[in-house]
């Protein structure tokens, strides 16, 4: 039971910015400069001011950025692992707790004829300044985050393991002269196959295809593993038109026929349920777990992968789960039943 | 094979994969015309494949990497210790591990869906080539062989490592102790201790104990060294522990 697991992490919300980058520290010098140069311009009493007016304000406003800068760029671990809103906070009084030193230190060091500003006054613009900042980033990210996550998405669905493929058209040269028409089937398989592999599948699509797929893919594994490979479906409650993530199945049926048929000489079975509860749509694999399987990083990899895109498509509705008990590998997700009406959920 | 010995190669396929082993088959029939093959058998797993290599003899084997039971590379390491160990050409789909691992330690391999013209290329080079090392094999294995290989009488005896209680060097051998009986290896103690560190825990510069071996430790007032003893499960034997592995003691105790 070490390998349990589940989403319940809001992973696709909006985080604090990476303060150690480069690209950000400096959009964060440009915007807080800006904001001295307007202040400049607003607070001198004619433009031949402006310069000696910016000048005063640098030296508290540019020790307290860089300051505020390198505080943010160390707690950035603490920072991105908080809600929101708390960070938010916290980088405000990071601001303004350098802006305090800053103030005190320029008092007592810096000769300046008068205290132009209070400390009251200069909290607040420090405050004011950092949130803009923060809702700048905030705003920049909005705008990016559809196209991040959709280059993902496109990204993790561009792998199938090469194994299958090779073997496979190496079980289909061999059957060419003796059964043809067999072969004539398994290349008919393939392409379908590939066909769902290489199409954009960015939206939800329904079970059925699906299960059809796995049924082909399973075909061509057959012929390669024949009688060491069985297969049970479950599928009596399974409601054909139920939606899901296209090639949500196909990696883990996959893995376990990598995993757990491969590795035994005399083969296993694989279960596959599917059906629907009180509106929740529960998918589970079971497949043998062979002691001296190499679980590595292929199988590590397609669980993270559709773990993602669960993520993506239905955030913390979608649960999956995996373990390991009495030889046995289990795979159980459970996500939300949704019918054609509703292709988009988010 | 000499040149005064015009015999046609005795070819063995193992592969676990009923296709591929056909597929084999065919392209070995094809390469027949222009060179001359009798194709001996076909086994499914490694171990069925050194099964054959006592009953028969067998000059090239044709060897898929990975098989159940026993995969291909653990098969050949037996074979390589055999007195007139067959030339082995690997066959792979596709196994990025074990790909690079062979390109480092130049070991030969032909690709699946194999082509007619590399595999009669490569049948031709291995009447010239010598036979691959065993320490370019076990240095491309990522992983401790399940057994240790005896040969007698020029048949490969295979010893489960589970079943091995201790290994002890002496002079130009290794014997390899078992409940049962002992068997004598030609490998080193050193690098036995290196491919199963996990299993085995020196205690003395001659010899290493199957940590599941060991059924607990004894005073011994004879022993020079560091006057403790392993006693050892099944066998009730007692091996000294040296004074320089006396961490070992306290370790288990």
């Amino acid at each position: 039971m070490r390998d349990v697991a589940s989403i319940n992490q809001t992973g696709t919300g909006i985080r604090l910015p990476n303060f150690c980058n480069l690209g950000v520290m400096l959009r964060s010098l440009l915007v807080t400069n800006l904001f001295v140069v307007t202040f400049a311009v607003v607070r001198a009493p004619s433009l031949g001011a402006v310069s000696r007016e910016m000048l005063d304000m640098a030296v508290f406003a540019e020790p307290v950025l860089i300051g505020s800068l390198v505080a943010l760029c160390a707690a950035r671990r603490v920072l991105q692992r908080l809600p929101y809103v708390a960070a938010l906070a916290i980088a405000c009084a990071i601001a303004l707790a350098i802006g305090w030193l800053a103030f005190a230190a320029g008092r007592g060091v810096v000769v300046v004829d008068e205290p132009t500003v209070s400390f009251t006054r200069a909290g607040i613009l420090t405050v004011f300044v950092t949130g803009c900042v923060l809702a700048y980033f905030d705003l920049r990210s909005r705008a990016l985050e559809p196209a991040v996550a959709e280059a993902r998405i496109q990204a993790l669905q561009a792998r199938i393991r090469p194994h299958f493929l090779y073997n496979s058209i190496n079980a289909v040269l061999s059957l060419i002269r003796s059964e043809p028409r067999r072969a004539e089937r398994a290349l008919e398989d393939l392409a379908d196959l590939f066909r769902v592999l290489m199409q954009e599948n960015r939206t939800l699509a329904p079970i059925s295809g699906e299960v059809e797929l796995v049924r082909q893919y399973l075909a061509l594994e057959s012929l390669r593993l024949g009688e060491r490979l069985h297969v049970t479906w479950q599928t009596q409650t399974m409601p054909p038109d139920a939606l899901v993530p296209p090639l949500l199945l196909q990696p883990l049926v996959e893995n376990a026929v990598y995993h757990g048929i491969e590795p035994c000489p005399d083969g296993g079975e694989i279960v596959i349920a599917v059906g629907v509860a009180a509106g929740i749509l529960e998918m589970t694999l079971t497949n043998p777990f062979p002691r001296e399987s190499r679980q590595g990083a292929g199988n590590r990899m397609a669980i993270a992968n559709i773990r993602e895109r669960l993520q993506l498509h239905f955030d913390a509705e979608a649960t999956m789960r995996s373990e390991t008990k009495d030889g046995m590998y289990r795979v159980t997700i459970r996500m939300p039943y949704l019918r054609e009406q509703r292709t988009q959920p988010r | 094979m000499t040149l005064a010995e015009p015999a046609i190669p005795r070819i063995l396929i193992v592969d676990d994969e009923a296709p591929a082993r056909a597929r084999l088959r065919d392209l070995l029939d094809e390469c027949r015309a222009s060179f001359p093959l009798a194709v001996v058998d076909e086994a499914r797993t490694g171990r069925e494949a050194l099964d054959v290599l006592n009953r028969e003899k067998i000059d090239v084997v044709l060897l898929d990497i990975r098989m159940p039971d026993m995969d291909g590379l653990e098969a050949a390491r037996h074979m390589a210790g055999m007195a007139e160990p067959p030339a082995i050409i690997f066959t792979t789909a596709f196994d990025a591990y074990a790909l690079k691992a062979f390109e480092v330690n130049a070991i030969d391999y032909l690709l699946k869906p194999i082509r007619m013209e590399r595999l009669l290329t490569a049948l031709r080079k291995t009447g010239a080539a010598p036979p691959v090392s065993a320490a370019a094999l076990q240095a491309a294995a990522n992983q401790p062989r399940r057994h240790l290989s005896v040969h007698e009488r020029g048949k490969i005896h295979l010893v489960p490592l589970t079943d091995v209680l201790y290994l002890r060097a002496e002079l130009k051998y290794v014997t390899v102790r078992t409940v049962e009986r002992e068997y004598l290896v030609e490998e080193s103690l050193t690098s036995l201790e290196t491919e199963f560190a996990q299993q085995f825990v020196r205690i003395h510069r001659n010899c290493l104990v199957s940590r599941m071996a060991i059924a607990g430790f004894e005073r011994n007032a004879d022993e020079v060294e560091s006057g403790w003893a392993v006693v050892v499960k099944g066998t009730g034997e007692k091996l000294a522990v040296s004074r320089r592995q006396h961490h070992v003691v306290k370790q288990f105790r």
